[in-house]
């Protein structure tokens, strides 16, 4: 079995696996970062993304392999230690979770979002959201939280 | 007010372990030793298993293969439904067996087959691949009405027919009566389409075995940890409840799915024992299509008779409910009890007669989705309603509020079994009218015609029956278990709270509700409570969170435990202050004995009843643990009006939502920031009902739309922000005056956006899901004869 060795969260980590396993498989299982999850077998829902060297990336589209020696950046990373991120922080404010299954994965696409977009309209965050289900919150509240989020970050006013 | 009591937006408490990535779901828990399983499931609708070879499958690594004639040589039962329907003569429904894995015939598409086991997931899935079946391929009954049929496949030998039962609710001659004097009828037929619940957290299970001590564990993702113990223990795998805990962490949505006790939860548990390591399976999201139990699915012939004012005499409805292959736990009251009961919606018709038809295919089972019978007959009535005012030249608002039952008519009594407490219909209407500006939607619909698009504006008034449920009245109607719930408070020596619940959060923010309650109650901080729940080792038996019951029955019992607590803390501060108990009043979190200036905090009671002195024996115990068991009197009675306003492009058929607005009558609200999310969870699930969900079939039994490459999912792009509002009429028969709010936005919301479809287009009939594709149509068929 191949190893494989990238950065996550700052962090050098490695671990074996076999060559088809999926970049999600090897963040769950093999390095134990439970953050990440899997909502679906097709690519759809959302709840695997990460950002790999700074793209958001559904981790069940990557093998592991082809993810050796990036940097990876999961839910489990987005806070400063004990201090949350801003959109950590907008998410809690606005209600933009329930049962929080799809959350980890909302937070990194709304992350890549604002970094490309400071200051998104409602329409273009609605747009943003196509690749991240949510069946909990009808969406309202994730896009309150992403406008909210843009405004702690300095983007829109 | 305390700043986190009743009535306050607190921001949530759970929340930080799930934006921060550390919640603490099924799949997220790994044993020592596990390993992993994969069911092998079957590729046919309908077929007998000649046989079944695992020997390569072994040869190759398997730790071990197991099929259904190892689970029946084990003596292991089949699923129990938890419902008992009886027909219309009396006697019983037919309740088939359900294996937990085939013996010789498989049943619908995703039937589970073997049960293999390995070192990894990946090597379980090489292996199911080496596992041989010889099926012999019969020929699939997939639509209800089509089952009922002379001929049509036999699904169990022992069901003729395909009949699970014939069931009727309401008198009939009344109905007739009403029918004959009827100075218009409105007939209608409509088909509530298919859902699949879809979770965003697919199902998962482990099973482990402790052979020191002969505990089994499961780890599972259900809505209702006690319950699955109870029917998996006694009923299916024979295991003493002390021997047995079932644990549901964090569970990523439920929305009903995660009731019923499903095989795999068996099969884990009694093969972890088995092959002596814990086994852990996850479902993936096309295996949830064909094993997750699906919701709706009902074929409904309805007619309404009306008088020349456009008062409604009679109502009669027919209705095919699909079952699915086997019964699922609940399935056989969702058609019945918890749809035909409902059939009155707000309305003070005076006869009304309903007939269910239950029916088995050759299809994934049929149980409770988010809402389960309540949606189906909304969409019944309101639809009807409008096709009434359509067809009689009325305007829809006015024709409902014509038959809206006063509020000054409450309690009130329906025809059809049930007795609403409370409500203000009228109010729901007029307030939602305002909201939308009702008035000036005629401008509105000009300026969409200007762009060369359609406009139109529906309304959904709908009632439903929460707070499942009084178990007096559910015994009555064929419930095998009372469905109360449980609550124990448990105060610490220094104050601090521990509520264990019956209830189960997977979504609904039960961790921050519950807490306000307690510090409205006791006014410690919220900080200082901690709610627990979904694990049957810790908690007392409950009977778990569906059918919108946890604040008014869970919520209720926690209020009764904390008024075993303030009132055994006022025997203590009598005691500790040397006055009458009677003196002691208990407000702001302290005791204090009336008309003096001696007072002591809740926190300083609380040490002394641990670590009291001389407390007199006979009269008062230590500590401060209370709990309560509540069963409610009657169901609680949400209500409401959902109007929807659309826009239609009639050369491509898409609907775009313009506006959403609902007013809603929970009761009293504990958490309003939390209840706004429910509605408007549950008013996209309405949407995505109306718009663009449907599992389809195809005659041979195979799902077309088994995976979201087929199924469409509401995504964040289909709707605008709702308009959500509410008018509180506080529920009269219990403590906290609250009804509940879980459902409610599925119930009110498909209803709503068909009606404003059939308004824009002028096409009546439109079912759903109403794609681009069947407007597109409907458009043009009308178009098309229009012109002839
Ligand atoms: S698990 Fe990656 S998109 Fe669904
Ligand atoms: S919060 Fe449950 S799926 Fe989004």
């Amino acid at each position: 079995m191949p190893t494989v060795s990238m950065t996550v969260n700052g962090r050098k980590m490695s671990g074996e696996c076999e060559e088809r396993t999926l970049l999600v498989s090897f963040l769950r299982e093999t390095l134990g970062l439970t953050g990440t999850h899997v909502g679906c077998d097709t690519s759809q829902c959302g709840a695997c993304c990460v950002h790999v060297n700074g793209d958001s990336v559904k981790s069940c589209t990557l093998l592991a392999v082809q993810a050796d020696g990036a940097e990876i950046t999961t839910i489990e990373g987005v806070a400063n230690g004990e201090e949350l991120h801003a959109i950590q922080e907008a998410f809690r404010d606005n209600h933009g979770l329930q049962c929080g299954f799809c959350t980890p994965g909302m937070i990194m696409s709304a992350l890549d979002l604002l970094k490309h977009n400071a200051n998104p309209s409602e329409t273009e965050i609605r747009h943003h959201l196509e690749g991240n289900l949510c069946r909990c919150t009808g969406y309202h509240n994730i896009v309150k939280s992403i406008q909210a989020a843009a405004v702690a970050m300095g983007g829109a006013s | 007010m305390n700043e986190n009591g009743i009535g306050a937006r607190v921001r949530r408490k759970e929340d930080k372990r799930f934006i921060t990535g550390r919640g603490n779901y099924t799949d997220d828990i790994n044993r020592h030793g596990q390993t992993h399983a994969v069911f092998l499931r079957s590729p046919h609708a309908h077929a007998r298993i000649v046989s079944i070879d695992t020997k390569a499958a072994m040869a190759a690594g398997a730790v071990a293969v197991l099929t259904g004639k190892d689970v029946a040589d084990a003596g292991i039962n089949g699923l129990p439904c938890g419902w008992l329907i009886h027909n219309k003569d009396g006697s019983p429904m037919k309740e088939p067996g359900h294996p937990v894995i085939a013996l010789d015939r498989v049943r619908h598409v995703g039937d589970i087959v073997a049960m293999v086991i390995a070192e990894s997931k990946n090597q379980a899935k090489d292996l199911a691949e080496l596992v041989e079946v010889d099926y012999e391929v019969l020929p699939a009954a997939v639509n209800a009405v089509e089952a009922l049929k002379p001929g049509a496949p036999q699904v169990h030998d022992d069901v003729e027919g395909n009949l699970c039962y014939d069931w009727h609710l309401g008198e009939k001659d009344p109905v007739d009566a009403a029918f004959a004097q009827a100075a218009h009828v409105t007939k209608l037929d409509v088909y509530n389409n298919r859902l699949a619940p879809n979770a965003m957290e697919p199902r998962a299970a482990i099973g482990e075995y402790d052979r020191a001590t002969g505990e089994h564990t499961l780890y599972t993702t259900s809505q209702n940890p006690h319950v699955i113990r109870l029917l998996m223990g006694a009923f299916v795998l024979g295991l003493p409840e002390h021997k047995l805990r079932v644990v549901s962490p964090d569970v990523g949505g439920g929305f009903g799915s995660k009731i019923f006790h499903y095989a795999e939860e068996a099969a884990v548990t009694w093969a972890a024992k088995v092959v002596g390591r814990p086994i852990k399976w996850n479902s993936d999201r096309s295996e949830a299509f064909i094993s997750d139990a699906q919701g709706r699915d009902h074929h409904t012939h309805a007619e309404l008779a009306l008088d020349n004012d456009g008062k409604f005499l009679g109502f009669r409805v027919s209705t095919t409910a699909n079952m699915g292959a086997y019964l699922s736990t609940f399935s056989t009251s969702i058609p019945t009890y918890l749809y035909a009961t409902l059939l009155a919606g707000l309305y003070a018709t005076p006869a009304i007669y309903a007939e269910v038809k239950a029916a088995f295919t050759n299809t994934v089972p049929v149980d409770a989705y988010r809402g389960a019978g309540r949606p189906e007959a909304c969409f019944v009535v309101e639809s009807i309603v409008d096709k009434a005012a359509r067809e009689t030249g009325r305007d829809p608002a006015a024709l409902r509020k014509l038959n809206l039952i006063p509020a000054s008519a409450m309690p009130y009594q329906t025809p059809v079994a049930l007795q609403y407490d409370s409500g203000d219909f009228v109010k729901n209407i007029d307030d939602a009218l305002k909201v939308i500006d009702y008035d000036g939607f005629p401008a509105r619909c000009d300026a969409s015609k200007k762009k060369g698009m359609l406009r139109g504006i529906g309304l959904s008034s709908y009632i439903e029956a929460c707070g499942i449920a009084p178990s007096t009245v559910a015994g009555a109607l064929g419930a095998r278990a009372g469905l109360y719930e449980s609550a124990e408070v448990r105060v610490h020596p220094t104050g601090s709270v521990t509520v264990f619940t019956g209830s189960h959060s997977h979504g609904q923010g039960h961790e921050t509700t519950f807490a306000q309650i307690v510090c409205e109650r006791l006014g410690v901080p919220i900080e200082n409570v901690e709610v627990v729940h979904g694990d049957t080792g810790k908690i007392p038996f409950g009977m778990g969170t569906y059918g919108s019951r946890s604040l008014a029955v869970g919520g209720v019992a926690l209020h009764n435990s904390l008024e075993k607590v303030i009132a055994k803390g006022r025997k203590i501060a009598a005691h500790m202050m040397e006055a009458a108990e009677t003196d002691v009043e208990f407000k702001d979190g302290h005791y204090r004995v009336a008309g003096t200036d001696k007072e002591l905090a809740f926190g300083a009671i609380a040490l002394q009843a641990y670590v009291p002195h001389n407390f007199p024996h006979d009269e008062l115990e230590p500590g401060l643990d209370e709990t309560s068991f509540y069963d409610p009197k009657n169901f609680t009675y949400p209500n409401g009006c959902h109007i929807c306003e659309v826009e239609i492009d009639p050369d491509t058929g898409v609907t775009r939502i313009e506006r959403f607005v609902a007013v809603d009558d929970f009761g009293n609200i504990i958490n309003p920031m939390i209840v706004e999310g429910q509605v408007h969870g549950g008013i996209m699930q309405g949407i995505g009902q109306a718009l663009c969900e449907d599992c389809i079939y195809d005659e041979s039994g195979q799902l077309l739309t088994g995976s979201y490459m087929d199924y469409c999912m509401p995504k964040a792009d289909m709707v605008p922000f709702y308009e959500v509002g509410t008018n509180v009429v506080p529920c009269t028969h219990n403590a906290l005056g609250v009804k509940g709010a879980g459902e409610a936005g599925t119930i009110g919301a498909a209803a709503a956006v068909i009606n404003a479809i059939r308004h824009a287009t002028g096409v009546g009939d439109i079912q759903m899901p109403a794609t681009s594709q069947r407007v597109w149509q409907a458009i043009n068929a009308s178009a098309a004869q229009a012109a002839e």
